[in-house]
C-alpha cells in the first residue's frame, strides 16, 4: 500500500489501541456465552485492529500479521471448526456433536466447551478472511502479497 | 429517462411491498408466527441443553452448528476468490490481463 | 386496501430501503454505486428480519437472572438474530468479493461506467 495516514499522534493512538482491541476480542469470544458476543463479532474486532494499524502505518505495520499469516489464520480457523465437529465421532457421536466429549464436567457444560471451541475457530477464520481481503484490495497496484 | 422509467417501475412495487407489509403482524407482537415454533423451545431449554446464557450463540453455534460451518467455509471461500480474482499469489507473471 | 398500522411502519421502512437499494442498482450506470446500492438491498432485508424479532417489552435474548422479581421476563426471538449475524458477515466477504472483480474490471478497461464499459467490449 503506497500512502498511508501516518502521524506521530495516530502512530502512538493506534499502537495502544491494538493490543486492548485483541483483550476485548478474547473477552468478546470467550465470555460469548454470557454476554452478547461470540466468534463473528471477536474475529471483526481484530481484523479491524489490524487493519487500523495497516491504514495508519503502512508498510512498516506489515509485518504485524503478513498477509502470508492471515492466510494460514483463514485455513485454520475453518479447520479447527471441522476438526472439533469430526473429533466428536471418536467419542461416539455425530458431526459437531460436542455432548460426547470425556471431559468431567456437567453435561451442559461440556457443551458450552465445544461451542467455545467452534467459537475460536470462527474468530480465527474471519480474522484471517478480512485481513486478506482487505491486503488483496490494498495491494493490487503492487501486485505482490 | 431511465431513472423516470425506473420510478415508474418501482412505484407498483412500493405499492404491492406496502399492502404485504399491512397483512404482516405487528412489531412486538409475540403471538406472531415467527414466535411459535421453534423460538419458544430455544427459550425454554437451551440454557440447560447447551450451558449457553446467550441464546443467540445457542442457536448459532450449538443447535445450527452445521449451518454456522456452512458460513465460515462460504466466508473461507470468498477470501480465497479475492486472492484468485486478483491474481496477488502469481508473482512470476505481474500485469498478466494486459493492463 | 387497508392501511399500514403504526406497529407495522418498521416493515414500511425495510421496503422503502429496499427499493432505494433496486433503485440504484437499476438507475446507476456506475458499477460502484451498484454494488453500494445491493448493500442497501441487503441491510433492508437484515431491518426486515429484526423487526420480525421484536416482542414488546421483551429484552434482549440473553437469559437474566430473574429470581429477585419472580417475574418470567419476555425475550426477543433469538433466530433472526442468529441467521442475521452470520448474513452480515457474509454480506462482508461477498462485497469484498465484488470489489475485487470491480478492481479487475477497472483495471482492464480503466472505467467502471457501464456504457462506457460497453463501448469498451464492443471494440
Amino acid at each position: 500500500m503506497r500512502s498511508t495516514f501516518g502521524s506521530p499522534v495516530l502512530d502512538a493512538a493506534a499502537r495502544l489501541l491494538a493490543p486492548f482491541m485483541w483483550l476485548f476480542a478474547a473477552y468478546v469470544v470467550i465470555h460469548g456465552h454470557e454476554s452478547p458476543g461470540g466468534g463473528f463479532q471477536a474475529g471483526v474486532i481484530v481484523a479491524a485492529s489490524i487493519i487500523l494499524l495497516r491504514l495508519v502505518r503502512g508498510r512498516l505495520a506489515a509485518s504485524v500479521l503478513t498477509s502470508r499469516d492471515a492466510l494460514t489464520l483463514a485455513c485454520l480457523g475453518p479447520l479447527l471448526y471441522g476438526g472439533i465437529g469430526i473429533a466428536s465421532f471418536f467419542f461416539g457421536g455425530n458431526f459437531l456433536d460436542y455432548g460426547v466429549f470425556p471431559f468431567p464436567m456437567e453435561p451442559s457444560e461440556v457443551r458450552a466447551m465445544g461451542t467455545l471451541g467452534i467459537e475460536i475457530g470462527v474468530a480465527v477464520g474471519v480474522a484471517g478472511v478480512l485481513v486478506l481481503i482487505f491486503d488483496a484490495l490494498a495491494r493490487w497496484e503492487d501486485g505482490t502479497l | 429517462m431511465i431513472r423516470r422509467l425506473t420510478v415508474l417501475l418501482l412505484a407498483p412495487a412500493l405499492v404491492v411491498l406496502l399492502q404485504a407489509a399491512a397483512d404482516l403482524p405487528e412489531v412486538g407482537d409475540s403471538t406472531a408466527p415467527a414466535f411459535a415454533h421453534v423460538a419458544p423451545y430455544y427459550l425454554a431449554h437451551a440454557h440447560e441443553e447447551t450451558g449457553a446464557a446467550n441464546y443467540v450463540t445457542a442457536v448459532l453455534a450449538d443447535y445450527r452448528g452445521y449451518d454456522t460451518f456452512g458460513e465460515l467455509t462460504v466466508i473461507f471461500t470468498a477470501g480465497l476468490a479475492c486472492l484468485l480474482i486478483l491474481g496477488v499469489c502469481d508473482k512470476a507473471t505481474p500485469g498478466r490481463d494486459g493492463a | 386496501m387497508s392501511l399500514l398500522a403504526p406497529g407495522q411502519l418498521q416493515y414500511a421502512l425495510a421496503a422503502l430501503l429496499m427499493l432505494t437499494g433496486l433503485y440504484g442498482m437499476l438507475a446507476k450506470t456506475n458499477l460502484a454505486r451498484k454494488l453500494m446500492a445491493m448493500n442497501v438491498m441487503q441491510v433492508a432485508v437484515i431491518v426486515f428480519f429484526i423487526a420480525l424479532a421484536v416482542r414488546s417489552g421483551g429484552s434482549p435474548p440473553i437469559e437474566i437472572e430473574h429470581a429477585a422479581t419472580q417475574i418470567e421476563p419476555a425475550y426477543a426471538n433469538p433466530l433472526p438474530h442468529a441467521l442475521m449475524l452470520t448474513a452480515i458477515v457474509v454480506s462482508v466477504s461477498t462485497t469484498g468479493v465484488a470489489l475485487a472483480l470491480l478492481v479487475r474490471v477497472h483495471r482492464r478497461f480503466r472505467t467502471l461506467d457501464e456504457s462506457k464499459l460497453l463501448d469498451r467490449l464492443r471494440e
